[in-house]
């Protein structure tokens, strides 16, 4: 291949790759994007593509509030086979103690101006009938939304080419390099700044990086149209995605635009890439089972495993990397690299041309210090 | 537990249930059809009277140490060596000692313009929906792909009062004369062909000719077919259109058995790569009736650990395996079948996706994340082996469920109460 | 002779036969429409291909041609 010179190759072509190729590809950046096997095939075609504000801390909340705004921009441009569906989510409360989270959850969006409702018992059953009677209430945020996030990393992509971005694929990269990264096959791709998008195998390329895969295990049914309308989510979740170091599992069910159900969710530091669980996929299933009752009876089509790159502060890495000058990080999003991508791509292109971003990025930049993990 | 725990019920799973039970073993016999028989012998001892059939079927039933349970295994553990199977309204855990995969093969189709209309079904396929009550009185039918199998089915057509308007074998008459002078070598055989020949007088058979379009208002009315020159439609209620076998390796591959080309790889007892895990029948290769049945038989015996009388199989096998090669070399598919699709014509069935959606694709993969083909309740069982013959694509992975399940089925896992 | 419901409308059929028999014999071509809306029938006859899937009793995604029939049952074509 003939020797060019970009200003940036972006490492890896998951949706939070892809984001920042097209991004960057859009400033005028020369672009050479390198994946190793199928664009959005990693965690990016595992997980569920749920497009979220979360309050587990202002920064997270500022980072998934700051993306969903963009995100609404994008979602008018998104081709149908993205599967964008604003079916907003309800938090469950099961019994008092979840409600009074629901309470403290209403406030806090309440005060950043983030439109919730919340929803008695009564209410509830009215808004999903399929959920188990005797459940305490919920929340109701209408501006969530899911997406199919395979195809929107596939559109990201196609609109990075279309701005003058590279794609080499398929192209695994070996080693970076100062003045660029080195393939498989020895050849280098030369370019001033390297952009680290590789998810939970950012580590094979950069050892130090304080990220370690968090195996998910996820269902699809077959099409069950209008038996959930939001995705729900059990506020337990909150505990499991807290949870450093236990395996853990919670109730978490998606509407899908094609009707089918996505059943998730599940939590385990993985060690092995290691495919689908019998137990832990029991489990997640009886958990899901105990707030709709129809589940037993629904007919599963597939079940799979995908890997989450978590960090120890559960925010993701994005800046320059430490020790490494012409590297930038964009990795490190634990259960939202969906939602944040492309508030991830903003934040990164801000630094690398050194605009003014919308949000503070101190608490995201990889040079901070992590509390090791416990 | 079970000494022999066997999955399928054809062919291949009956012979090996019987040599194993007569060899002392405990044996269950899993099936998904009500009645055993597998796809060829559909229905079992009521509707199958000829002689090799009965002689399976009534050994099955004289042997007191096989147990069938009917449902359909939709995952494996194989640490446990746990088979999780689920029927009508139940699910099950049957443990094994040996296994012995009989699990058959089904039919391969290629699309073309129109061949998801109502009305055009697999050769194997219509005979089934007749077999289980599918009327077929006065309606016109044309049978169309490649195999011996278009005959047969022809013959049972015809012989429950539809009219058989053609019978389109894609293979050339040069290759079937080939075929049909190997066949010498095999009396028994050569005497069905003939009596199958006598039965069909009357019927057109064409050779080199394949179905190019079917047509229709809402389900079939008639289906164009070309020799390669000429063209020409037949108005017809039904197209039983199939391009021979496929092998269901499903199970196999999740339980980590190695594969050769599209079929689970066994040595010359049936064993798998795998621990304790045998192959028999057409998952080991299309080959056949003669050949499932020896291989079956000789799983069974390995299983039961009599290897002598095992061996003593092995030129029988041989000499089946000789007639398999001849007629896969006489039925090979055509170029011409490969580019029967049109830029709509659906591909996925069950998610709608056309061709000129898929052939962008470099992968199996990619092609089901990008479009969602083979996502579907099928999981890729129609549209799989289809994509291979047209793309060459490989489309090996699979995860639980292999088939779709109850989620209470998968709920069952941890209920030890039900082990079998 | 069992007698069940094949859209409403009722209908006589012969012992141990399918589903999917039933709903020819009840004269429907269509037995469900795809995700595009296309008509569909049965293919494969043996419980693989999906395309023969009606709604039994209420309960939906139910393969007819692996389905005997029972008296009195509601069947639906989608």
């Amino acid at each position: 291949m003939p020797s060019r010179s970009f200003d940036a190759v972006v490492v890896g072509a998951g949706i939070v790759g892809a984001a920042c190729a097209e991004e960057l590809a859009r400033c005028g950046l020369s672009v050479a994007i390198c994946e190793s096997a199928i664009v959005g095939g990693g965690a990016t075609a595992a997980g569920m593509g749920h497009l979220t504000v979360m309050d587990d801390s202002e920064e997270q909340f500022a980072l998934t509030r700051y993306s969903q705004l963009l995100w609404r921009n994008l979602s008018n441009e998104l081709p149908p086979d993205a599967e964008f569906l604003p079916c907003g989510t309800v938090w469950i409360a099961a019994d008092a103690e979840e409600m009074a989270e629901v309470h403290r959850k209403y406030e806090f969006y309440a005060a950043r101006g983030v439109c919730a409702e919340v929803l008695d018992s009564r209410q509830l059953v009215e808004a999903e009938p399929n959920l188990r009677a005797g459940l305490a209430g919920g929340l109701l945020v209408a501006g969530d939304s899911v997406c199919y996030p395979p195809c929107v990393a596939h559109y990201l992509i196609a609109k990075a080419v279309q701005h003058g971005a590279l794609l080499f694929q398929p192209a695994r990269v070996t080693e970076i390099i100062v003045s660029g990264v080195r393939l498989t096959d020895g050849s280098l791709i030369e370019s001033k700044i390297v952009v680290l998008a590789t998810g939970a195998a950012a580590r094979e390329l950069i050892p130090d990086l304080p990220i370690r895969p968090r195996q998910g295990h996820l269902l699809i049914t077959d099409r069950y149209p209008a038996l959930v309308r939001h995705q729900l989510i059990e506020l337990g979740y909150l505990k499991s995605a807290h949870a450093v170091d236990s395996d853990s599992v919670a109730f978490n069910i998606q509407p899908r635009a094609t009707g089918q159900l996505l059943i998730g969710s599940s939590r385990q530091f993985a060690s092995d890439d290691i495919g689908v669980e019998p137990s832990m996929l029991t489990q997640m299933l009886q958990r899901a089972a105990e707030y709709i009752p129809r589940l037993p009876q629904l007919s599963a089509i597939r079940a799979w495993t995908g890997h989450r790159a978590a960090t120890p502060d559960k925010l993701p890495l994005i800046g320059p990397c430490v020790n490494r000058p012409n590297v930038y990080l964009a990795t490190g999003h634990e259960g939202l690299g969906i939602s944040t991508s492309l508030a991830t791509a903003r934040l990164l292109a801000d630094q690398i041309l050194d605009r003014k971003p919308e949000i503070p990025i101190k608490p995201y930049l990889p040079q901070r210090s992590f509390v090791h993990y416990a | 537990m079970s000494d022999v725990v066997i999955v399928g019920a054809g062919p291949a799973g009956l012979a090996a249930a019987v040599r194993s039970a007569e060899n002392g073993c405990k044996v269950t016999l899993i099936d998904d059809n009500p009645r055993v028989g597998g796809q060829i012998w559909r229905g079992g001892a009521a509707a199958n009277k000829n002689s090799a059939a009965m002689r399976w079927f009534n050994s099955i039933r004289s042997q007191k140490n096989i147990s069938i349970l009917n449902g359909r295994v939709v995952s494996a553990d194989t640490e446990a060596r746990q088979l999780t199977v689920e029927s009508l309204d139940n699910a099950a855990t049957v443990s094994w000692r040996v296994l012995i995969l009989a699990t058959g093969a089904r039919e391969l189709f290629l699309p073309f313009p129109g061949w998801t209309l109502p009305g055009v079904a697999g050769v194997g396929g219509l005979q089934a929906l007749a077999k289980s009550g599918l009327p077929l009185t006065n309606k016109r039918i044309v049978v169309a792909g490649s195999g011996p199998l278009l005959l047969a089915a022809a013959d049972y057509f015809r012989k429950h009062g539809a009219k058989v308007r053609m019978i389109a074998e894609q293979a050339s008459r040069w290759r079937l004369a080939r075929f049909g002078v190997g066949l010498f070598r095999c009396p028994e055989k050569l005497l069905q062909a003939l009596q199958l020949r006598t039965s069909l007088h009357g019927i057109p058979y064409r050779t080199g000719s394949w179905i190019t379009r079917a047509e229709g208002n809402g389900s079939l009315q008639r289906v164009s077919l070309t020799d390669g020159r000429r063209t020409w439609t037949e108005e017809c209620d039904y197209a039983a259109v199939a391009y021979g076998l496929w092998p269901n390796t499903e199970l196999a591959t999740l339980l980590g058995c190695r594969m050769a080309a599209k079929a689970i790889a066994v040595d010359k007892h049936c064993r798998t790569s795998a621990p304790d895990i045998l192959c028999a029948g057409e998952a080991t290769g299309i080959g056949g009736l003669g050949l499932s049945l020896v291989e079956g038989e000789i799983a069974g015996l390995t299983a039961a650990g009599n290897l002598s009388a095992a061996n003593r199989l092995h030129s029988r096998r041989r000499a089946e395996e000789r007639f398999a090669d001849r007629l896969k070399r006489a039925f090979a598919l055509r170029p011409e079948l490969k580019t029967l699709s049109e830029a709509a014509t659906i591909v996925c069935r069950c998610e709608d996706v056309s061709f000129q959606r898929l052939h962008r694709s470099s992968s199996w993969r990619e092609a089901k994340l990008h479009t969602r083909c083979g996502m579907g309740p099928c999981q890729g069982r129609v549209c799989g082996p289809a994509l291979s013959v047209l793309f060459g694509w490989d489309f090996s992975s699979v995860r639980p469920p292999i088939f779709p399940a109850r989620i209470g089925t998968l709920l069952e896992n941890q209920n030890p109460g039900k082990r079998e | 002779m069992p007698e069940v419901f094949v859209n409403g409308a009722q209908l006589c059929v012969p012992d141990e036969v399918t589903v999917a028999a039933a709903v020819a014999l009840a004269g429907e071509t269509a037995f469900r429409h795809s995700v595009t809306g296309e008509p569909r029938g049965p293919l494969c006859g043996m419980g693989i291909c999906f395309e023969c899937r009606v709604t039994i009793d209420g309960v939906p995604h139910a393969r007819s041609c692996q389905t005997l029939v029972q008296s009195g049952m509601d069947i639906r074509t989608t």
